[in-house]
């Protein structure tokens, strides 16, 4: 037994935090939020030449095949300086659905490019207000044709392919769409970096991915394993949100003394600390579930994702109110916290809908 | 990164297992698993006697106090096989709760400060549980604020005469020996005058009365000290040191007490799996769903953080503040827990009648011993602080005693000196 990462997995996430820090400021991440530019292209392209996308891709493919743990570490440190790069989007998801379900000729012709950064995918799921389900699902795959709109999807504004969840002849199915011909119309989000779009289809041809009338099954799948990524991205987001709150409150004075005196700011902290330290040994042990395939990954991937979201979404909150007037400023920081941790708290369903996968997980007696 | 076992740990499993399996009080087992947050059923059966029989059985073949040294009665095996064998002792663990403080707590001040001589002499009899051993650190006027305990020590000779109170001393009244934190020197600043003994708990002079608690139990007690005297070679460090002393016990607590703690869940989630309510089988209730995956999370976070502490610990690392997250987040979630089961069964979640309560009534049990588990040991509001000044580095908080000598610090109206 040994319950951390190895030397070889905390030197990947250590090049990776360098060339963060030095590329991927957050100013890179307002710069994105002002509207200069739709993302830090420069930056993904920088990654893709480190073989940080292909991490936990297939050597077969253009990959490095390190596999998961190395590239949830890689998460932590994009989740840390709120990368407004498609990572999560492509390589979480798009990345992920391919290799689990793709076919030989598929993996070749996509993977490998998603390794070396040449193209930008996502996942198209959402259609509307309803939390996602089998039955409903409104964008209809006949003949080879797709056709009806996704409301909302994460870099849709500059993926090249998405993972379209469809409803086919015989059930749900998950289709490889090509978005060079598709309709996109740009969507304002709570999270404005995201390059969100609508996806209106009419008639595209698209090729199918998996097994037909599996979709629904496939994507639980991959949403359960997408989770642990997801949930480390969470936990770099997180532990910046405390950091930022204990040093202002280091610094600040009122009543001529830190604010980080009063027992009121330090105990809310505490409590900051309290839940990211939680979220982070779940995360852990989800970690290894998704390396090794565990028996029980899908109680592992759960419980590391309600335990991630509760983590950001108060470490981000609460660095709002230690900071006071300023983390109501658009100039201060907080806002892009407070922003993306409500993003990461929906992107693969709310809380309630993890909290809901995570009782399913549950074995029936515990003893 | 590896959560299974190695081979040799397989190996370490399986001898453990079968160990156990031949050795275990099975008689004991039935009423163990049912026992209530806090107590130690053992059926017909004395339950002090039947834990120093089990732990004398371990000690007698290498079983107790796994990550000792052989010499004081340990078996010198790793932080990864000790937790093997807590994870294979399972329900019988619940029998070694009367050894707790002496062997998580006072042991570890021992092994670091007592003579070696006294170390051969006295170890060996707490790891087999011959000799159970107590804390007597807080006092009416020194709980949160140890430091500001007032028991007084005077050297005289080579003895040191002690008169003075501790209060709330768990298991004082079937203990053997303890360790004492005392005020030597009251001229000097008050963490600077402390000096910590540990000493034979029938020595003449020795008071102790139990105190009720809340729940009904008495396991805390009154201990007074009237003229004992304590041998100098009995004393745990340097006069004037005894803060520091003191801080390698409490260290220990947290690890002790925040350890393999108790959360509640595994009673919340038997209470739901089997209860009916107006909507329907408790466990399809979204409310219920959305309380029972939050807990879940925070139990397994503490037990993979548990985990984590653990490979740190084979690695050399000395265990942190960061620790106290154990207790702090166990303490309140099994309040929280008992609460709301209690409120799913309407009224009738107020009976404690074993035979007609659901789950043995080990539900209600929870709810009136949980309020003590955020005050033993440090209460929440203290771990907090310990958790934003030595983890975050925070600035500690603004203190009106500060450089006083500890006879000028103000101490309140109701029992000042
Ligand atoms: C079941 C049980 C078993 C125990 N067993 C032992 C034992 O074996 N040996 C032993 O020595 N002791 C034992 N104790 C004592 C325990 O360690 C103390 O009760 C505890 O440290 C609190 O001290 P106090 O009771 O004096 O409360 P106080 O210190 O008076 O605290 C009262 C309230 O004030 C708050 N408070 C105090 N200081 C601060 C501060 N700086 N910031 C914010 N809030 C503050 C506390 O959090 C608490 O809410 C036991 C207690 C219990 C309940």
């Amino acid at each position: 037994m040994d319950f951390d990462f190895s030397n070889e997995d905390r030197m990947i996430q250590e090049q990776v935090r360098r060339y963060l820090q030095d590329q991927c400021q957050l100013n890179r991440h307002r710069s994105v939020l002002d509207g200069n530019e739709t993302q830090a292209l420069d930056v993904w392209q920088g990654l893709a030449a480190m073989g940080v996308q292909g991490t936990a891709i297939s050597e077969d493919y253009g990959g490095v095949g390190a596999g998961y743990l190395p590239l949830c570490l890689a998460a932590q440190e994009i989740g840390a300086v709120l990368a407004p790069i498609p990572f999560s989007s492509s390589i979480y998801l798009a990345a992920e659905a391919i290799s689990l379900f793709g076919s030989t000729a598929q993996k070749e012709r996509f993977l490998t490019k998603l390794a070396s950064g040449e193209i930008i995918a996502t996942l198209a799921l959402v259609e509307d207000h309803l939390e996602p389900s089998p039955n409903q699902l409104q964008t209809k795959f006949k003949n080879g044709v797709l056709s009806g709109s996704k409301m909302i999807v994460p870099h849709g504004m500059i993926a090249n392919i998405a993972i379209v969840v469809a409803s086919g002849d015989s059930g749900p199915q998950l289709v490889i769409a090509d978005l060079t011909e598709v309709q996109r119309t740009p969507v304002q989000s709570v999270d404005p970096t995201l390059a969100a779009a609508s996806l209106h289809f009419n008639g595209n041809s698209v090729e199918a991915l998996g097994v037909a009338g599996n979709g629904w099954g496939q994507l639980q799948q991959l949403l359960h394993r997408a989770a642990v990524l997801f949930a480390f991205e969470q936990l770099g987001g997180a532990e910046q949100a405390l950091n930022m709150a204990v040093a202002y409150a280091k610094e600040r004075f009122a009543f001529g003394r830190p604010i980080g005196s009063f027992q009121a700011l330090k105990h809310m902290m505490a409590d900051m600390y309290v839940a990211l330290k939680l979220a982070e040994s779940n995360a852990y042990y989800a970690a290894w579930a998704l390396e090794n395939n565990a028996p029980d990954l899908n109680l592992a991937a759960a419980t590391a994702r309600v335990s991630a979201t509760q983590a950001f979404q108060l470490c981000a909150r609460d660095n709002i109110q230690i900071h006071g007037g300023m983390g109501f400023t658009w100039e201060f920081d907080c806002h892009l916290y407070y922003r993306r941790s409500n993003y990461l708290t929906l992107a693969l369903g709310g809380l309630t809908v993890w909290e809901n996968k995570l009782i399913e997980a549950l074995p029936q007696a515990v003893a | 990164m590896d959560f299974s076992d190695t081979q040799a740990e397989a190996a370490f499993r399986k001898e453990v297992r079968a160990w156990i399996d031949d050795h275990a009080p099975r008689h004991l087992a039935e009423s163990l698993a049912g026992s209530g947050f806090g107590s130690t059923q053992t059926g017909e059966f004395d339950p002090l006697e039947e834990a120093k029989k089990w732990q004398k059985i371990k000690a007698d073949n290498g079983w107790a106090c796994l990550q000792w040294p052989r010499e004081y009665g340990g078996r010198g095996a790793t932080p990864i096989e000790s937790v093997i064998w807590n994870q294979e002792e399972g329900v019988y663990s619940k029998l070694s709760g009367t050894f707790i403080i002496g062997q998580g707590m006072c042991a570890p001040t021992m092994m670091a400060y007592a003579s070696e001589e006294h170390k051969r002499r006295y170890l060996p009899k707490l790891a087999s549980g011959e000799d159970v051993w107590c804390q007597l650190f807080s006092e009416p006027q020194g709980g949160s604020d140890l430091a500001g305990l007032r028991t007084k020590a005077e050297k005289e000779g080579d003895q040191w005469r002690i008169n003075g109170q501790k209060i709330w001393t768990s298991g004082a009244q079937y203990s053997d020996y303890g360790i004492l934190i005392t005020r030597s020197d009251p001229d000097v600043a008050k963490h600077r005058g402390l000096t910590m003994f540990f000493l034979d708990m029938r020595s003449p002079g020795i008071d102790i009365r139990p105190i009720k608690q809340a729940n009904g139990d008495s396991g805390f007690n009154e201990v007074y000290f009237d003229n004992v005297l304590i041998p100098d070679h009995q004393r745990l460090g340097p006069v004037g040191d005894g803060w520091k002393v003191a801080l390698t016990t409490l260290m220990n607590e947290r690890l002790a007490i925040g350890g393999g703690i108790a959360t509640g869940f595994p009673e919340i989630k038997e209470l739901v799996d089997n209860l009916t309510i107006a909507s329907g089988p408790a466990i399809d209730d979204p409310g219920v769903r959305s309380k029972l995956a939050d807990w879940y999370a925070k139990s397994a976070g503490l037990k993979n953080t548990g985990a984590r502490a653990i490979s740190a610990l084979s690695k050399g690392e000395v265990p942190g503040p960061e620790n106290s997250i154990g207790k702090l987040v166990a303490g309140t979630m099994m309040q929280d827990i008992a609460k709301y089961a209690l409120d799913l069964q309407g009224l009738a979640g107020l009976v404690t009648d074993p035979e007609i309560a659901l789950s043995q009534a080990r539900i209600q049990a929870m709810l009136m011993r949980s309020p003590a588990v955020r005050i033993e040991g440090g209460t929440d509001q203290i771990l907090r602080n310990i958790i934003s000044e030595r983890v975050l580095g925070l600035p500690e908080d603004m203190r009106a005693d500060k450089g006083l000598p500890f006879n000028k610090i103000p101490s309140g109206n109701s029992q000042g000196s």
